[in-house]
């Protein structure tokens, strides 16, 4: 099994839900508490698993804002593993979920650093790294209902742009949306073979902008109207 | 990247202290130079073993956790701060039975404690090439992502070592031209590599905001990092010295690390006392201390390319060149940048 997250970049509206569920679910889950500092002060701040980037892809007029969540990718080549010299970091064998024992991790940031997608975030006030675990504790807890053992990012998302499921079967949703929408990784050339992938925006017809103060008769009227008119 | 204090006095002092030891057990053992007295043979051994302690008691420093700081013995397998961390360790033992025995026989050493000091010398260089290692396996930070990361990890360790080794020779009336000129060897040697360094990472490429987002065909700039204030990613990553700071401290590197010493070599040879060597022990550390500095602040991790960076080495700061201009970033933890009507790049051109 090779879990892990097909994000659209489509549909994504860049609301940060995803985040903010995230943050509730694991704050109180097996990693918790996600500590948040000063959080009623100056610049508060704080332990997120998943964080959203907003860009502008393209020139005007040609241009169009993207939102990228981004969390843990479980990549398949997980660096962050290999460098850490306590063991505390581990992928397991049997889905891939890349996971720290908090037990073990001494806090050296080595594995964050060693990490090109910013996945991992330090918890000052426990002293040890923590991540995304694709809420390992959700996805197989039997006491929920079948469709609720879902990562809380991809259940919360309004915009239905996440999805979950195993990409070692072809046959699974994301699988295929991967086949069918053209799915990309990031930052392939650094060889991480991150799991998590991306599906680009559709191509669609841009839409025009020329028209919009268009000098016709009626919208001509119009202006005189409400200039004319006090209300 | 964020320089840690622990990590540059670490580096710099353990790494001289290696470096010291190297050049005993290579004067000593091999019997180059001038004959060592027994008081002398100590010295170089306590201030080198002293100073690889000071140096690994303060590497814990930057530690989160540090009741765990044991358990970075147990990767030796993958991870090259367990293999530093091992090496580290595994040096003690023989460089111990290689002091005893100086203790005991005085320069005169059985073929044992001999063969002990022959391979604590070796660990000494292979824990100098781990630490380098540590840097140089990291492909998401392209400056250290080199073998002339490990190179000059070995090569400033002993140059500060012939530096400290000569200086502490003069203390016994033992300081030689051989001395003064290894040192300068060392020295320049070292000095060359850097420049080679400081070279390589001025051309240095790699991923890119486009390949990072996955837009490839297209200009892609940030609009808003998604968070109000600083984050781990950004304290850690974000560090963004200022060009002519960068300059300035480079040419600080050279001139107390490199020249002033090899200066100070050079009149001793051409006459001054032999004590003046402390000046080039101490200049020499403190230049070595800022290269350490410059080693970490100029490194640019690639999740800055997610926070704005536009390629693998240029700062945060700068716009996207010759493309339609961008919001200039004056604070990277600041995400309010894009304010209302302040939005060069929004409108096009
Ligand atoms: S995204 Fe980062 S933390 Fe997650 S597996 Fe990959 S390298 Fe490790
Ligand atoms: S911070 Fe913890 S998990 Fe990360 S490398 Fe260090 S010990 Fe391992």
């Amino acid at each position: 099994m090779r879990l892990g997250l097909v994000i659209d970049m489509d549909t994504c509206v860049g609301c940060h839900a995803c985040a903010v569920a995230c943050k509730q679910w694991n704050t109180s889950g097996t990693t918790g508490a996600l500590t948040d500092y000063r959080p009623y002060g100056e610049d508060p701040s704080g332990v997120w698993f998943n964080r959203v980037r907003h860009y502008e892809v393209g020139d005007y007029p040609n241009n169009k804002t993207v939102n990228i969540p981004m969390s843990c990718m479980h990549c398949q080549y997980a660096d962050c593993v290999n460098v850490c010299p306590t063991g505390a970091s581990y992928k397991r064998p049997e889905d891939g979920i890349v996971l720290v024992d908090q037990d073990k991790c001494m806090g050296c940031n080595y594995c964050a650093w060693a990490c090109p997608y910013g996945a991992r975030e330090l918890d000052r006030e426990d002293g040890v790294m923590k991540k995304c675990t694709l809420c390992v504790d959700r996805i197989y807890d039997e006491a929920l209902p079948p469709e609720e053992r879902q990562p809380a990012c991809v259940i919360t998302c309004p915009a239905h742009a996440r999805f979950f499921g195993d990409f070692d079967d072809d046959n699974s949703e994301v699988s295929r949306l991967v086949r069918e929408r053209g799915g990309v990784k990031q930052m392939p050339e650094l060889g991480y073979k991150p799991v998590n992938t991306y599906l680009p925006p559709r191509i669609t017809r841009p839409i025009p902008i020329d028209d919009v103060r268009a000098n016709r008769l009626v919208s001509s009227v119009k202006d005189w109207v409400n200039k004319m008119v006090a209300r | 990247m964020h320089p840690a204090f622990s990590v540059i006095l670490f580096t710099v002092i353990s790494g001289a202290g290696y470096g010291l030891f190297i050049l005993l057990a290579a004067f000593h053992l091999a019997g180059i130079g001038p004959a060592m007295s027994h008081g002398e043979l100590l010295a170089h051994g306590a201030v080198s073993l002293g100073m690889i302690t000071l140096g690994l008691m303060l590497s814990t420093g930057h530690l989160a956790n540090k009741k765990n700081a044991w358990r970075s013995f147990m990767r030796f397998k993958t991870s090259w701060l367990s293999r530093e961390a091992v090496f580290a360790v595994l040096f003690y033992p023989f460089a111990g039975i290689y002091g005893l025995g100086v203790l005991l026989q005085g320069a005169a050493i059985g073929p044992l404690p001999a063969l002990a000091g022959v391979i604590a010398a070796v660990l000494a260089v292979i824990t100098l090439f781990s630490t380098g290692m540590i840097y140089g396996c990291l492909k998401t930070i392209r400056q250290w992502n080199t073998a002339l990361t490990p190179a000059n990890y070995i090569m400033l360790g002993i140059a500060t070592g012939t530096t400290l080794f000569a200086a502490i020779a003069t203390v016994f009336g033992n300081a030689t031209a051989m001395h003064a000129g290894v040192a300068m060897v060392a020295l320049v040697a070292a000095a060359v590599l850097k420049a080679i360094y400081y070279f390589w990472i001025s051309r240095v490429n790699g991923p890119t905001i486009n390949t990072a987002t996955t837009f490839n065909r297209a200009t892609v700039r940030l609009l808003d990092t998604g968070h109000t204030a600083g984050t781990f990613l950004t304290d850690e990553f974000g560090y963004d010295p200022r060009k002519d700071t960068i300059d300035n401290v480079k040419m600080g590197v050279f001139l107390l690390g490199f020249v002033a010493p090899v200066l100070v070599f050079a009149s001793i040879l051409s006459g001054a006392p032999a004590g003046i060597a402390w000046l080039a022990a101490v200049s020499s550390l403190i230049g070595i201390g800022m290269e350490r500095w410059l080693f970490f602040a100029e490194a640019k991790h690639v999740v800055r390319l997610y926070h704005g960076a536009q390629t693998c080495t240029n700062s945060l700061a700068e716009p996207a060149r010759g493309r339609t201009s961008v919001a200039p970033v004056t604070d990277p933890t600041d995400a309010r940048r894009w304010e209302l009507g302040d939005t060069p790049g929004g409108s096009g051109s």
